[in-house]
């Protein structure tokens, strides 16, 4: 579980986030949704020891963020940023190597090249295995920094807006690659969404976030009506339940 | 099959450069002149080895100091780390020239790594979205440290010194004093025990962050190592430019940025260019010298735009 107590985050005068207090159960897909600008990647960065903490406690089941070691944590949680353009210039089973550091710390094991392998498999990135980064498309290349995150074989997994640059059968296969790691394999997965379609989809709760606050939680059924998207982000669309679904019109 | 490639050709020019040069030697004479013997073993084998310990571990210095500060175009003996070693050394010859030359060396290098900690601060208040400009503020840093050290030289008047430090070359190589260098060979192969670690440094200190690297002090063993071998070399053969330069990037663009299988490559493509640089500025206006750094500009210069302007393969 990852309990978040009273953090406060200012950039210079501004309040960034604002009194965040938030539990996170152990297992299942939460997901993050909310504005642009309402915090989220912040508060994700500040759960990963991204950025140091101001005010407040954040803690990953027995371990205290910014207190524990921080290899320690690397083995219990690994984070994808929101994508950046900077492509290192590594081939993808290379790239998704690095993911096994925290464990062979330079000296990678039959075990470590095992998991990549799992990793390459799991995400569809065998046939560009020896592909050098920078010749990959925008999403090939998401799909391979998703992987390398997989690899890291963590308990918990952050993902930030990790299904920009995907096209859909990208993105439903990585929704289900994530459902089957949280479903079969005991992983907790914290996802920042920005189609509420996605979240309604494939997520266990649902967080809404906005100006730096907490401010609805709930099962997709909960959060997904018309009043609280509303409310969260300032435009109507209407909310349709087909089948025991929710879906959104766009 | 390109590594076998390239240590057959250091190889091969490891032997050639024992036979080329102003005295004759021939590979027969080993066998029946005493004189032969004796020139290859105190002039022509010190010389060799001091050129292909220093292009290895310049190289290799290029390629780490481009990973800590995130850019290509920057090296440690234009962007500051080259002149604070001269400085360093400068001012123990002035102030303290009786202390044993190992503690010169080690305040040599003190200063070395204070002087690129500086740059390091420096370019982190820069804008990352101008790589270009990284690579100019490092150069201005270089020259004003470049001035300072020419000014207390000339105030010490220790200009001819100043002449040995700046501008780098083999000629003066000796057996007895190149040794130094070795120390600089050991901090190279050291160094490659945390290729992975600089390979990591290089993604961003969020990547290792998340990987659970301490960055700062991973930096600060990056720049360490930095330090001692541009210490060294400045004043074991003098400052030579563009090889912590040229080598990486034409070792990236080739075969791409992990350097736990990219550094040994980087080390032996180092060698074997400033080598061949070497042995070049020997025979090219035989009986007289061309700076090993001047040769070096032009062929390092030609082999990176015959790779900028090769077709691309897809790897
Ligand atoms: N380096 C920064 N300097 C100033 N403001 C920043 C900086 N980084 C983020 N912000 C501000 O913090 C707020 C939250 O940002 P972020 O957490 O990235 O939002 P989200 O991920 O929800 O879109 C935004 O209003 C943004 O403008
Ligand atoms: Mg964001």
């Amino acid at each position: 579980m990852i309990v978040i107590s009273d953090v406060d985050y200012f950039i210079g005068p501004v309040k960034i986030l604002d009194g965040v207090n938030l539990e996170l159960p152990k297992g299942g897909i939460s997901a993050l949704i909310g504005p642009n600008g309402a915090g989220k990647s912040t508060l994700l960065s500040l759960i990963a020891r991204l950025m140091p903490l101001q005010a407040g406690t954040i803690t990953v089941d027995d371990l205290t963020v910014g207190a524990c070691p921080n290899n320690t944590l690397a083995r219990r949680l690994a984070i994808l940023p929101q994508a950046s353009d900077a492509a290192p210039l590594l081939t993808v089973r290379e790239l998704v190597g690095f993911g096994r550091y925290p464990y062979h710390k330079g000296r990678p094991t039959p075990d470590d090249h095992a998991k990549v392998e799992d990793a390459l498999e799991a995400f569809g990135l065998v046939p560009f295995a020896d592909r050098r980064l920078d010749t990959l498309s925008g999403g090939q290349r998401q799909r391979a920094q998703v992987a390398m995150t997989y690899a890291q074989d963590t308990g918990y997994i952050l993902l930030d807006e990790p299904l920009n640059n995907l096209d859909i059968a990208a993105s439903r296969s990585l929704m289900r690659v994530l459902r089957e790691l949280a479903a079969a394999h005991d992983r907790t997965i914290v996802i920042v969404l920005h189609d509420i379609n996605y979240a309604a989809a494939y997520a266990d709760l649902i967080v809404a976030m906005k100006g730096g606050k907490i401010v609805a939680k709930g099962t997709p059924d909960e959060i997904v009506t018309e009043d609280i998207l509303k409310e969260v982000f300032d435009t109507d669309p209407k909310v349709h339940r087909i089948d025991g679904k929710v879906m959104i019109e766009v | 099959m390109i590594r076998v490639t390239l240590i057959l050709t250091l190889a091969l020019l490891a032997v050639l450069s024992l036979f080329v040069g102003v005295a004759d030697l021939s590979p027969s004479a080993l066998f029946y002149d005493r004189a032969a013997l004796d020139l290859l073993w105190t002039s022509r084998g010190p010389r060799t080895v001091a050129v292909i310990i220093t292009g290895g571990t310049l190289a290799v210095s290029g390629t780490i100091m481009q990973m800590i500060v995130r850019n290509r175009f920057v090296e440690p003996m234009t962007a500051g780390t080259g002149q604070g070693a001269a400085l360093g050394i400068l001012l123990v010859t002035v102030f303290m020239p009786s202390m044993p030359i190992l503690m010169k060396m080690g305040i040599a290098s003190a200063v070395a790594l204070a002087t690129s900690v500086i740059f390091l601060v420096i370019v982190n208040r820069l804008p990352p979205t101008q790589p270009m400009l990284v690579s100019l503020v490092g150069m201005i840093y270089g020259g004003i440290l470049g001035a300072c050290v020419l000014f207390f030289a000339y105030q010490a008047d220790l200009l001819q010194y100043i002449d040995i430090w700046m501008n780098g070359e083999f000629s003066g190589v000796l057996q007895g004093r190149y040794e130094l260098l070795w120390i600089a060979a050991a901090v190279g192969i050291l160094s490659y025990l945390a290729a992975d670690q600089f390979a990591i440094v290089g993604m961003g200190r969020t990547v290792s962050t998340n990987l659970g690297l301490n960055y700062t002090q991973v930096v600060i063993i990056g720049l360490l190592s930095i330090a001692i071998v541009t210490a060294l070399t400045v004043v074991t053969v003098g400052m030579i430019p563009f090889v912590g330069l040229v080598v990486p990037n034409i070792v990236s663009r080739l075969s791409g940025d992990n350097l736990r299988a990219t550094l040994p490559l980087t080390a032996v493509s180092g060698a074997a260019l400033v080598l061949a640089s070497d042995i070049l500025g020997r025979v090219l206006r035989y009986p007289y010298e061309i700076p090993v750094g001047s040769v070096f500009g032009v062929l390092g210069a030609v082999v990176f735009l015959w790779l900028l302007y090769a077709p691309r393969r897809h790897v």
